[in-house]
């Protein structure tokens, strides 16, 4: 059933126990995104570690209001990106926004995606893939505010 | 057109309606009979309806008030007979050359007419425009529990002219706060403009016209009814109502999209400087400047929509046959069913009256511990089209403390098993989330 394919147990897990939930200090940009269709919001903080490509995700903090298509997508994002560095994390985002964005067409790389890979059932409702991006578009946003060098995500696609 | 005379009092053959729309006899997600409880955003439309379109189109199409031909004098007799009927339909001046009513792209488009008209009248050297001038030290007066449609516009009227904007907030059960102290003094000396729903497209509330035009009347200041939730669903009477202008819209009336309605007192209507200008609205025009058309082709600059109207009018003869009084009645059961059954549900809250009384069909709630999204998810996957969200009415959602919530919304076509429908869905979506024993 489609239904279930979108609500997996991860999802449903990461909105019950949200990963890094909380804004936290230090951090060099904070961005609040809101989905004007349905009135989710986040406030969602970066610390970085360097600049460009190269440069570190130290932390991702949030504060987030939405279904749970877009906590958990959140929750998910706080656990794939931190550690990692802004190359790398906007190669998960590339590949991730074609997969929700892929209308089920796109087979998604499982290597570059883990646990986000969970998110492929959003695929089937178009009306929920902007769910799926807020606290990842956030993030992107976030990262242009904290550093004048950071890379363009197209490059990365 | 079919016969679509009522049964008995409030029981009307719904399923011999429900033939007349093509579209609520499709499936969704998988074969599930689709269940239409939208109609609040957007209503169906009867073969009626979009054979008149068809017809209009495969026989008289041309462009109105234009030309000399044939067709163009057919089109224009559609358009015009639209507007006529129309106009009858909620007791508005049905004559040509005195007509009250204006087209326009849509409701939001209609009540954006009145706000840019009323400000362009600073800026106008004729006379009669002087009447609705606003500038600082006036107000205007607005609710807690308007459409954006019926906000946005004063907001900026408000920025563009100086003036201060005013509001009635909302009480806890979903009414207007009229009588407290505060509330007493919002209407004032200063009031230019009290702009205010007829029926809130969130709660359902059905607000008091004659208490806010009276007030309104006795400071001199114009009211603007939102009147989009009202005119589809209940017999509505502006003259009656007394108000000076109304906005409602074509798609919510069974009618195709791409048209609003404007009503205006003819008085003001001629008096009023017009919003879009260019072509069809003027009476003259030199190369130094030009004068206007009298209403209501003052108000509707360029090629206007033809089909648009034909079908409007097809479906306020639709409306009529079976009569408003019936629409309103049938909605009324309907609404009761569901306002009860949810009620019944634990975990359920209503936002809005809990009871039919002063009340129409739209009925908003929320399921303890599931967003709105995701239980509308779950709704659809049992065919079931509901609306989540703000509905365009974030203020008043922000005044109840929530981000957003479901609506359901009735039209002539809906059924109490559809209602039992909802009610079962809204059991799913709370066995679907608390799947595994977990209460989110």
């Amino acid at each position: 059933m489609k239904l279930e394919t979108m609500y997996q147990e991860i999802i449903l897990d990461h909105y019950r126990n949200p990963h890094g939930h909380g804004l936290r200090d230090p951090f060099d940009a904070e961005v609040h995104h809101v989905n004007p269709t349905c009135g989710d919001e986040v406030t969602l903080r970066v610390h970085l570690d360097g600049s460009g490509p190269d440069a570190k995700v130290v932390d991702v903090s949030y504060d987030a209001m939405g279904c749970s298509i877009s906590q958990a997508a959140t929750s998910v994002l706080n656990d794939l990106v931190v550690g990692r560095t802004v190359g790398e994390s906007f190669d998960v985002l590339a590949e991730y926004q074609k997969m929700v964005q892929g209308r089920g067409k796109v087979e998604p790389d499982e290597d570059v995606l883990d646990d986000a890979v969970a998110f492929a059932g959003v695929a089937a409702y178009p009306a929920r893939v902007k769910c799926a991006l807020l606290g990842w578009f956030a993030f992107k946003d976030a990262v242009a505010q904290a550093d004048d060098n950071a890379p363009e995500l197209e490059e990365h696609q | 057109m079919t016969a679509l005379a009522p049964v008995t009092g409030a029981t009307l053959d719904v399923e011999k309606i429900r033939a007349d729309f093509p579209i609520l006899s499709r499936t969704v997600r998988d074969g599930k009979p689709l269940i239409y409880l939208d109609s609040g955003a957007t209503s169906q439309r009867p073969r009626q309806v979009l054979d008149a379109e068809r017809t209009f189109l495969e026989t008289s199409n041309a462009a109105v008030h234009r030309g000399a031909h044939a067709l163009s004098e057919e089109a224009t007799d559609a358009y015009e007979s639209a507007r006529s009927r129309i106009a009858a339909f909620i007791g508005a001046d049905p004559g040509i050359e005195t007509s009250e009513i204006v087209f326009t792209k849509n409701a939001t488009e209609a009540l954006n007419l009145v706000a840019y008209s009323m400000s362009n009248a600073t800026f106008s050297d004729d006379p009669a425009a002087q009447r609705f001038r606003v500038g600082p030290g006036d107000e205007v007066v607005v609710t807690e529990m308007e459409h954006h449609a019926n906000l946005v516009p004063w907001q900026e009227f408000c920025r563009r002219t100086g003036a201060t904007l005013r509001w009635f907030s909302v009480t806890s059960d979903g009414r207007l706060d009229l009588d407290s102290a505060e509330a007493r003094s919002v209407i004032n000396e200063r009031t230019k403009v009290v702009a205010f729903t007829h029926q809130s497209n969130v709660l359902g509330t059905v607000n008091p016209v004659g208490t806010l035009v009276e007030r309104a009347k006795a400071v001199g200041a114009y009211t603007v009814l939102d009147a989009c939730q009202s005119v589809p669903h209940a017999p509505v009477d502006v003259r009656a109502l007394d108000v000076d202008f109304a906005a409602f819209s074509g798609h919510k009336m069974l009618g195709p999209s791409g048209i609003g309605v404007l009503y205006g007192r003819r008085a003001l209507l001629e008096a009023l400087p017009p919003f879009l200008t260019g072509g069809s609205m003027i009476e003259l025009v030199r190369m130094e400047g030009s004068t206007y058309a009298a209403p209501p082709a003052r108000f509707e600059a360029g090629v206007p929509m033809t089909s648009q109207a034909v079908g409007l009018g097809a479906a306020v003869d639709y409306l009529s046959e079976i009569g408003m009084e019936n629409v309103h009645a049938h909605e009324n059961v309907l609404t009761a069913a569901a306002l009860e059954g949810l009620q019944a549900i634990d975990g359920v809250t209503i936002i809005g009256p809990r009871t039919t009384e002063a009340r129409g069909g739209a009925v908003s709630f929320e399921i303890d511990g599931v967003h709105p999204h995701d239980a509308s998810q779950v709704l659809d996957d049992s065919g079931i089209a509901v609306r989540v969200g703000h509905h365009c009415a974030w203020p008043l959602h922000r005044a109840f403390g929530v981000q957003s919530s479901i609506r359901a919304s009735f039209h002539v076509y809906n059924t109490l098993d559809e209602v039992a429908a909802l009610l079962d869905g809204v059991r799913r979506v709370q066995d679907f989330f608390a799947r595994d024993g977990v209460v989110l």
